[in-house]
């Protein structure tokens, strides 16, 4: 399958070592994304977390257990294993800024995508999403709900990316040269401890270009060839051993 | 002989005229019901006896967004008192400045929730490529509204979006008009 190249590559650097675990980023994506209160929050094969955070553990007993927290966006792969497989051309990626897309109403249900992602970034409406009287007046408008029987994703806030083009055009600037500032998802925003760095990967000027190359930065699954604009960072040699499916003879990247 | 072949065409002339008014008569008439705008609002008023340009009321706002249609405040910026004897200015002086209301204006070109149409990025195009042409117009047009879907008749078709964006050159992807 042909896969494009862009001017400009939306990505994340998140760095695990900061990654205090609290949850800010799946609240922040929840209410901003109008991801409607789950109606059983324990049955995890039926919850819709665009951004889920995942505890890893060194599997060590005390005093040498260590655990660290890895959050878990859409990949938004370079080479998608979930556009490739939809039979409606319901997610594509070919705009500009590399961000896979999720066309709902085109969407068959069919989850064929669910299957094909390794990153259980996507997830089925099982139910008519509802907000209970009262919460409905805080729905985003930028971002369209989504009925029951689609499957959806992280779009690193799309919308926000679409609304940082408007007004780079109103202040007559080239809405392909964003400032570092101007575009970021609701997670990033929202994090604490600064966990989350996003930026173009292709602008040398932007933060994630720089960290991407650190010898400390990784990918999930890298030798898929699935080529994540999702990078991850950690100083610690068991993080990132986590990372992929390393034979026991293997070295782990960055060592 | 001649009696037997009229026996089969006149019937058949009949089931196709018969056809042709409720395909193109009848059903649309049942499917869209006509509605008026809640006020008879005169472009023609204001672009030729006052002079004012469109982007006097419908401009963008500081973060490049549109604004569409002014708010019953920027109206009333003129309009906080009767100032003709227009019957609709009467009306829409006393039934919404007065009361502190907005208008719930008729959106011709209204789109779905999934769509992310940009103005600001279509800057450049005449507003009529899009638009009726209300500009001169001293009663708005009718509005059609579909009974099934609840969408305008008048609205743009994805397939004229896509049309546009090819023979300009423009992006087709999804994410380029979708949200």
């Amino acid at each position: 399958m042909e896969h494009k190249e862009f001017k400009v590559k939306w990505g994340m650097v998140i760095d695990i070592d900061k990654c205090t675990g609290c949850g800010a980023c799946m609240v922040a994506c929840q209410a901003e994304n109008n991801i409607a209160p789950m109606q059983d929050g324990s049955d995890k094969t039926m919850t819709l977390t665009w951004m889920l955070v995942y505890e890893l553990s060194n599997g060590k007993p005390f005093p040498d257990h260590e655990i660290a927290y890895l959050p878990r966006p859409c990949m938004q792969c370079g080479k998608p294993s979930c556009s490739t497989v939809c039979p409606v051309v319901a997610t594509t990626k070919d705009e500009e800024g590399g961000i896979v897309s999720q066309i709902y109403p085109r969407c068959i249900g069919c989850r064929y995508c669910m299957a094909a992602c390794p990153y259980h970034a996507r997830y089925f409406n099982w139910y008519d999403p509802k907000w209970p009287k009262g919460l409905d007046k805080t729905l985003n408008i930028s971002a369209s709900p989504r009925p029951r029987g689609v499957v959806e994703k992280c779009t690193f806030c799309h919308h926000r990316f679409m609304e940082a083009k408007e007004k780079a055009r109103y202040e007559g600037k080239d809405p392909l040269k964003l400032p570092e500032d101007a575009y970021i998802p609701a997670c990033a925003e929202i994090c604490p401890t600064g966990a989350i760095v996003f930026g173009d990967l292709n602008n040398p000027e932007h933060k994630v270009a720089k960290l991407a190359k650190s010898k400390y930065a990784f990918r999930l699954l890298e030798r898929l060839g699935t080529d994540p604009q999702v990078y991850y960072y950690s100083k610690r040699e068991w993080v990132r051993r986590l990372a992929d499916n390393y034979l026991s003879t293997e070295k782990t990247k960055g060592e | 002989m001649a009696k037997g072949k009229s026996c089969l065409v006149l019937p058949f002339l009949f089931g196709l005229v018969g056809a042709l008014i409720v395909g193109w008569w009848l059903f649309p008439e049942l499917l869209y019901s006509k509605k008026t705008q809640p006020i008879r609002f005169s472009h023609k008023v204001h672009v030729e006896d006052q002079g004012m340009s469109c982007d006097e009321c419908h401009s963008y706002r500081e973060d490049g967004s549109f604004a569409g249609i002014p708010t019953t405040e920027q109206c009333a910026e003129c309009h906080s008192e009767v100032q003709g004897d227009d019957p609709a200015e009467k009306k829409f002086v006393e039934e919404y400045v007065e009361k502190g209301k907005e208008v719930p204006w008729l959106i011709y070109q209204k789109q779905p929730d999934n769509v992310f149409f940009s103005h600001i990025a279509h800057k450049g195009i005449k507003c009529t490529t899009c638009h009726p042409d209300v500009g001169h117009m001293d009663t708005p047009p009718v509005y059609y509204e579909d009974r099934i879907s609840g969408y305008s008749k008048q609205t743009m078709k994805m397939w004229q979006c896509e049309r546009c964006h090819a023979r300009r050159g423009a992006s087709n992807a999804c994410y380029v008009c979708h949200k």
